[in-house]
């Protein structure tokens, strides 16, 4: 089974304090950790135990700056066999469909069984590179996946709906899914193996390397724009308690004591 | 004419609530646009939503098929690219759901147009389209430009816009369009649903809410809040990442892909506060939260927050509650 994975270095804002930069159109990048986006850490590693189980190879792709080596790297560890990076300044601006049309680019001439990508990526949170990629390159597609098996030449998946419901699709290969959290538990990667990745070579590419001009992706060749960015109003307006531990845990008490509540 | 098509959605043979918010936001940008609702639904049985569509649309189309007992992409694809070719309509709205998700992107690169996903608002300005998302874990929100086109598409964040039933109702014409479907070759077969695993505890039937996410840091500390559940009288629950890694059953999941809960008391530790969260416990009377980051999103959907360390605050916290008890015994 040949298997194509997409992976995106994003910024880890979950903990993290974030700041609008001067632009007003993105966030503070500087001082904050990146990191494999958290989606495509489950789709790595659903690729290697398919690999494991079926034998075959993982070629893992990503756009980003050279940056993004350290997450194609922590791949390679985890078993994936090739890794290629598209880099290029004119990129910048591209919204996810400019980022699937440089993937399709990429993944044209390839030979592949399987493509896997993230549901979202943390960053932008679009969840459409993976659909469309699947259109531009006229394969079958399911997203939001928790479970792949494969029967007769083709895959049996259990896609998530809402409240914890899914359906089970069988899809023909070659196909794309979208991966969801919790279809495995990531294998912890040693500090070993990241060093013996570092012997990998990682191709790079550049847009004319793709065939791609400026005008195909950034602003121009994609479907939005952000153009500014702000603090999400609150929908409750929400009191602060303040103080050492021992006086905000009186306070709440306090709070639920009036609303009969202990 | 300018249209605002809504695809209109619905499992186990009910109408589910994103197309009537859908359908509530197209009929407020119609009033300014001077534009005609439509909305379109597809099934294998499906006039019987008709009449409550049609109070909701100027037109209703109907599209009955046996083929779409079940939802498949591939099919609504094949419908809904060649009524979109036809009626070339301003704006066509999806639910951002696990259906549309599905369709949503495919169907817009296919027709060429733009797509703008999760949205939670959208204006015409200046003849072009305007939407609000949100980015980073609903940390920020963006106003984006969509590019000029003569039909956009959008999907739309569940629980964004609430419902107004018009009135009087628009009383839309009924129409039903056959459209062969022959010929389509599906690659992707639906099997059958699979049920969430029956749970052992109930956190919908719950007062009173302890949840957890991933703060906590670790499965070492479950036991912690547990105690102050406990003490509470109260059920733990958690976010969909404590569920990821096995720490807690999948029955305790709260959010779009969990559970719905609407306790007196929602306590959150550690979350952040994502709207795939916020979405299942949104309808909660009192909400505090314990979180150390002041910026997270859960704090806007709070009555009390507090901005510290949640390990500071548990342990005194339980302390106190079990004195308050002790007092009243
Ligand atoms: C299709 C789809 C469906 C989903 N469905 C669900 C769902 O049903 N339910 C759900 O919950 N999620 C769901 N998610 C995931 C969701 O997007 C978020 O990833 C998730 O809710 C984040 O969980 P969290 O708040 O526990 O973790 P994080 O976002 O990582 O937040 C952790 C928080 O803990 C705080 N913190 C850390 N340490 C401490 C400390 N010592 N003291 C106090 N605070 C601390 C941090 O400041 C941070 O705010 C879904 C996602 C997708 C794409
Ligand atoms: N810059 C990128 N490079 C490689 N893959 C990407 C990139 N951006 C998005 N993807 C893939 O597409 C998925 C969905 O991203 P998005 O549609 O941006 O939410 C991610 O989980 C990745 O698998």
């Amino acid at each position: 089974m040949d298997i194509i994975v997409c992976v995106k270095h994003v910024p880890e804002t979950a903990e993290a304090e974030i700041r609008i930069d001067a632009s007003g159109r993105d966030i503070e990048k500087q001082g904050l950790v990146f990191d494999i986006n958290e989606w495509d850490e489950y789709a790595i590693e659903e690729a290697v135990r398919i690999k494991e189980k079926f034998g075959g190879t993982i070629t893992v792709i990503t756009v980003g700056p050279e940056d993004a080596d350290s997450t194609l790297r922590k791949c390679l560890a985890r078993g994936a066999d090739r890794a290629i990076r598209v880099t290029d300044p004119k990129i910048s601006g591209s919204d996810a469909y400019a980022i699937a049309k440089i993937l399709y680019n990429v993944i044209k001439g390839m030979r592949f069984d399987l493509i896997l990508t993230g549901v979202q990526a943390s960053d932008d949170e679009s969840a459409l590179v993976g659909p469309v990629l699947a259109e531009m390159l006229g394969i079958p597609h399911a997203t939001m996946i928790k479970r792949i098996e494969f029967r007769d030449g083709k895959a049996i998946v259990n896609r998530e709906l809402e409240g914890g419901f899914e359906e089970v699709l069988e899809v023909d290969l070659p196909a794309l899914f979208t991966i969801q959290t919790g279809i495995n538990e990531p294998r912890y990667v040693s500090i070993m193996a990241i060093r013996r990745a570092m012997q990998k070579e990682i191709k790079v590419l550049s847009l004319m390397d793709l065939g791609l001009s400026e005008e195909d992706v950034s602003e121009t060749g994609s479907w939005i724009r952000v153009k500014e960015m702000f603090t999400p109003p609150a929908e409750k307006k929400v009191e602060f308690i303040s103080g050492s531990p021992n006086e905000v845990a009186s306070r709440i008490v306090e709070i639920l004591r009036r609303r009969g509540l202990i | 004419m300018v249209e605002i098509l809504v695809l209109a959605e619905h499992r186990g043979g009910q109408l589910r609530d994103i197309t009537f918010e859908m359908l509530t936001k197209a009929i407020n940008l119609s009033s300014k646009l001077g534009a005609e609702v439509i909305s379109i639904v597809l099934g294998k049985d499906v006039k019987s939503f008709a009449p409550t569509l049609a109070e909701y649309s100027n037109r209703v189309l109907l599209v009955e098929n046996p083929l779409f007992e079940h939802f498949n992409s591939d099919l609504y694809q094949e419908v809904l690219s060649r009524v979109i070719r036809e009626l070339k309509p301003l704006l066509t709205l999806i639910g951002h759901t696990s259906y549309g998700i599905e369709l949503a992107p495919r169907l817009a690169a296919s027709l060429n147009i733009p797509l703008a996903t999760d949205c939670i608002d959208i204006t015409f300005e200046n003849n072009s389209l305007i939407v609000t998302r949100q980015m980073y874990g609903g940390k920020v929100n963006v106003r984006a430009v969509v590019r000029r086109s003569e039909s956009y598409m959008v999907t739309v964040r569940q629980g964004s816009f609430m419902v107004q039933k018009p009135s009087p109702p628009l009383g839309g014409r009924i129409e039903e369009l056959s459209i062969p479907m022959e010929r389509v070759v599906l690659r992707k077969r639906f099997i059958k649903y699979v049920p969430p695993p029956p749970g052992g505890v109930d956190i919908t039937a719950a007062d009173i809410i302890v949840s957890i996410g991933r703060g906590i840091k670790d499965k070492s500390n479950i036991p912690l809040v547990e105690d102050l559940a406990k003490s509470l009288g109260g059920v733990l629950a958690c976010t969909r990442p404590i569920v990821d890694k096995g720490w807690l059953p999948s029955d305790r999941q709260v959010g779009i892909s969990g559970k719905t809960v609407k306790p007196k008391l929602y306590l959150a530790l550690g979350i952040s506060g994502s709207f795939q969260h916020i979405l299942g416990m949104r309808g909660s009377e009192l909400v505090i939260s314990v979180n150390k980051d002041p910026k997270a999103p859960i704090f806007g959907y709070s009555d009390y927050g507090v901005v510290e360390d949640l390990f500071k605050i548990i342990p005194v916290l339980k302390m106190k509650i079990d004195e308050v008890r002790a007092r009243k015994e």
